[in-house]
């Protein structure tokens, strides 16, 4: 018997925080199934069920209740790895990264709450640079209703098959193509207009994973866990102010090398990151300075990367670094408490 | 008036007040058998001063203060002393502790104390002696012996006398009803104990979710003009008196030292009342109004009862129990102890009896921390509960306190919003007792270790004499060899 107080609860629970994520990612997934057809569904039905498999599997290793899978972590960080592959990408690095992200870059650390990195983005990257061919063939937009679009069996085919996919149903992104674009020194102004167009990037008919597609409704998705108070503001906040002002400064000195803020903002990963993967909140600091310090962090090197870096897109990579720092910015970064001042010291009596 | 200050963290729990304020406050009558346990406030036990057969008047004292932060108690009614034996604590621990019980006579017979007083005329420290010779604790939960802190006000230089009228637990409403039904005298009261520690004002913090009160309490300020009362926002913790201080004055009390040290001193609307019985009526602390709440219950309401009075048939007299209840406490949901069982009496402290079920306390298995931060957000104090657990667990006191355990409050508001249902107090009560262990263990070590450190001084020291004596007679026997030998050369 538990015998201390207090005997109430808010009714929150674990559960109820993994599952109002999924909810919010509802929306941008089923666009992204739409766009992509069977092929995506195929991958993120994969991801879900290597995700179930690897945490029963380690659950029953550690001894721990195997009703522990069903809380909703398992099928989240599977859910977000369906969405940061590309979605016409063989089964295999669904599943082999599935099974990495919550074998090794969960439970390994200890199970849930354990882990020190981000496990979907240690997939994410790790993926990247081991498979990079397979991570950055982006099938063409081609809607589920189309005449053009796979079947169920050709979307097996696909998935499963894994032949390689012809140039004609491939492309770029728009950040994969601005980043080779600079590099046959064409400059960011005539790329960026070649491929990026606002309303494109809001909706989402584009090129990239499930979770690069609609900028809005990961916003949309994003706002709806802040009004649920699942996730708090400061790191989406502090993220992507940091990357507009970045991008800003640099477009306003060199518009012809640096792509303007809304680029940046809307193109790749960059509201997925910020709402999604960034307010993980096992891998974040615990309080507001923290968050704060944290957001804007991984909005700096993001924008480092993207910019001056040799990847397109950096949000993985942003997320992992900032996740090494978490610690010590939970260390030295905390609440003033109440009777000391802001530097700690408890506070002076009155004089008499 | 607005608030001027704001308060950080805390939570705003289902206040599920309405239940217990439609009704007034029902004064209950005698009990077959009262149980006045001499332990019911912060410091030691109370020593009994009747003897078994002995009949006692209603008032009259049966248990004298014995040293650090005791309390007299008192016989709520008149009638024979069966013994002072030992009860059940209300305290999920089981353990005992020792009651006078009294078996009343039903007439009720008052003690008249042999002189009379004028209240008016009455010094600082005539009513701190008083209010000490009442019995009177800190009804809001605390206990600690009211007189002490009147005396301790006094030395030091209180400008602000805060009634706590804030009532920030749910379900409790026994403060807003005796707001509601006896503002007048809870004023009169706090007047007494500004005069008790020479302050000027008096400011009365009521949340903003006790309209009646409020207005009871303004009518009855009206005549005073040095009263103020302050709406202040409900939310939980508000009663507890660091954050009230903050909300009406908008100062911090430095950690470690008292509300004093920045010139305010907090008493509960229930102490005052108390007090202002104590010095009209001379009725010294033998009831108090207990709120009666819960779904498991069948009329929740507010009882005037007497200290003493056995839980069961407080419960009877009220409509008895819906269904079995998940749980009994004596206390709000957010800080109450459980009831091991019915069988114990109400005491000084306690506010409220609470039959919850199941559906109320929506209790879930412990899942892992994912360090989602709701309980920083949630603590008033600024500390970070998470931390501090995460320490405890791994029996690292110092490490606890370096994240705020020292400050903790163990307000609850925490493990209140976790959604791992992770049970932070039980963990921050256990740290708590173990690091004062630890540094009483520590204490008596250095102890030890001075204790034979001076012994060897002290050995040292005298072997150092006793070489240094044998030294000098060694000499004196030399020396006088020599004149001796000096005498036979002349």
């Amino acid at each position: 018997m538990m015998i201390s107080s207090p005997h109430a609860h808010d009714r929150s629970s674990v559960e109820r925080t993994m599952y109002l994520v999924c909810f919010a990612l509802l929306p941008a997934t089923l666009l992204g199934f739409y766009l992509f057809g069977w092929p995506a569904i195929n991958l993120w039905l994969l991801c879900i069920a290597a995700a179930l498999a690897g945490e029963l599997l380690c659950l029953s290793l550690a001894g721990k209740r195997l009703s522990f899978a069903l809380d909703g972590s398992a099928i989240l960080t599977g859910w977000i790895i369906a969405m940061t592959l590309p979605p016409w990408g063989p089964w295999w690095l669904a599943v082999t990264g599935t099974l990495f992200a919550v074998v090794i870059g969960k439970h390994l650390y200890g199970g849930l709450g354990q882990n020190l990195f981000n496990p979907a983005m240690l997939t994410r990257v790790g993926l990247l640079i081991s498979f990079p061919l397979e991570m950055t063939t982006w099938a063409n937009v081609n809607p589920i209703t189309s005449a053009t679009a796979p079947g169920f069996i050709e979307g097996l085919r696909i998935t499963f098959v894994a032949a390689p996919l012809t140039d004609a149903l491939t492309g770029a992104t728009a950040l994969g193509h601005v980043k080779t674009a600079l590099t046959a020194s064409i400059p960011s102004s005539v790329s960026v207009a070649e491929i990026f167009t606002l309303k494109d990037a809001l909706t989402g008919f584009t090129r990239g994973s499930l979770g690069e597609t609609s900028a809005l409704l990961m916003l949309a998705g994003g706002v709806f866990l802040i009004w649920k108070k699942i996730i708090q503001w400061y790191i989406p906040v502090a993220l992507i102010v940091t990357v507009a002002v970045m991008a800003t400064l640099f477009n306003s000195i060199d518009s012809e090398r640096y792509a303007p803020a809304i680029y940046h903002l809307l193109s790749g990963a960059l509201m997925f990151g910020a709402f999604f993967i960034a307010t993980d909140p096992v891998t974040s600091p615990s309080n507001v300075k923290g968050q704060l310090i944290y957001g804007a962090g991984i909005g700096l090197v993001t924008f480092t990367i993207r910019t001056w870096g040799s990847f397109p897109e950096a949000i993985g990579f942003a997320v992992l670094f900032m996740n090494a720092l978490t610690p010590i910015i939970d260390r030295y970064f905390r609440p003033r408490i109440y009777g000391y001042n802001y530097k700690g010291t408890p506070l002076k009596a009155a004089k008499e | 008036m607005l608030m001027k200050f704001k308060v950080r963290g805390g939570v705003h729990a289902d206040e599920r007040k309405e239940q217990s304020t439609d009704k007034p406050i029902r004064v209950l009558g005698i009990p077959p058998l009262l149980s006045i346990p001499l332990s019911q406030h912060a410091g030691l036990p109370a020593k009994p001063i009747v003897t078994e057969g002995q009949h006692v008047l209603k008032g009259e004292l049966i248990g004298a203060t014995a040293g650090d932060r005791s309390a007299s108690i008192h016989a709520p009614t008149s009638g024979k002393v069966l013994g002072i034996g030992r009860i059940q604590a209300p305290h999920p621990s089981l353990l005992s502790y020792d009651a006078i019980h009294i078996e009343p006579d039903g007439l009720d017979t008052v003690y008249v104390p042999e002189n009379p007083i004028d209240p008016q005329q009455l010094s600082a420290e005539a009513i701190a002696d008083l209010v000490d010779g009442a019995g009177i604790v800190g009804l809001g939960g605390a206990t600690y012996p009211a007189a002490l802190k009147l005396k301790a006000g006094s030395r030091q230089n209180v400008h602000t006398l805060i009634l706590n009228g804030s009532e920030c637990e749910p379900y409790l409403t026994c403060d807003d009803m005796l707001m509601r039904e006896r503002a007048a005298e809870v004023i009169s009261g706090a007047q007494l104990i500004l005069k008790a520690i020479n302050a000027k004002q008096i400011i009365a913090g009521i949340e903003d979710n006790k309209p009646e009160a409020i207005k009871a309490m303004q009518d009855a300020a009206q005549a005073h003009s040095n009263v103020e009362i302050r709406v202040i926002p409900t939310r939980y913790p508000m009663g507890s008196a660091k954050q009230l201080i903050k909300v009406i004055t908008g100062r911090e009390v430095p950690t470690g030292g008292r509300s004093s040290d920045i010139g305010v001193l907090v008493h509960n609307v229930a102490t005052s009342f108390a007090v202002h019985q104590a010095i009209y009526q001379a009725r010294p602390l033998i009831s108090r109004v207990v709120t009666l709440s819960g779904q498991a219950l069948e009329t929740p309401q507010n009882v005037e009862v007497l200290i003493g009075t056995p839980v069961q048939w407080l419960l009877e007299q009220c409509g008895g129990l819906l269904s079995t209840p998940t749980r009994m406490l004596m206390g709000g949901p957010m800080m109450g102890q459980i009831l091991p069982n019915t069988g114990v009496p109400i005491t000084k402290g306690a506010s409220a009896i609470l039959a919850l079920t199941e559906e109320e306390i929506n209790s879930a298995p412990v899942s892992p921390c994912i360090r989602c931060g709701s309980c920083v957000q949630a603590c008033p104090m600024g500390l970070l509960p998470l931390e501090m657990a995460r320490h405890s667990r791994a029996d690292d006191y110092d490490g606890a306190n370096e994240f705020g355990l020292k400050d903790c409050i163990l307000c609850g508001s925490c493990a209140y919003v976790c959604p791992s249902h992770i049970p932070l107090v039980h963990y921050f009560q256990f740290a708590k007792g173990k690091h004062r262990e630890n540094q009483i263990q520590s204490r008596k070590g250095e102890y030890t270790k001075s204790l034979s450190e001076a012994r060897m001084a002290r050995q040292e020291k005298e072997a150092a004499e006793k070489a240094a004596a044998k030294a000098e007679k060694a000499a004196k026997a030399a020396a006088r060899k020599k004149a001796s030998s000096n005498v036979e050369e002349v």
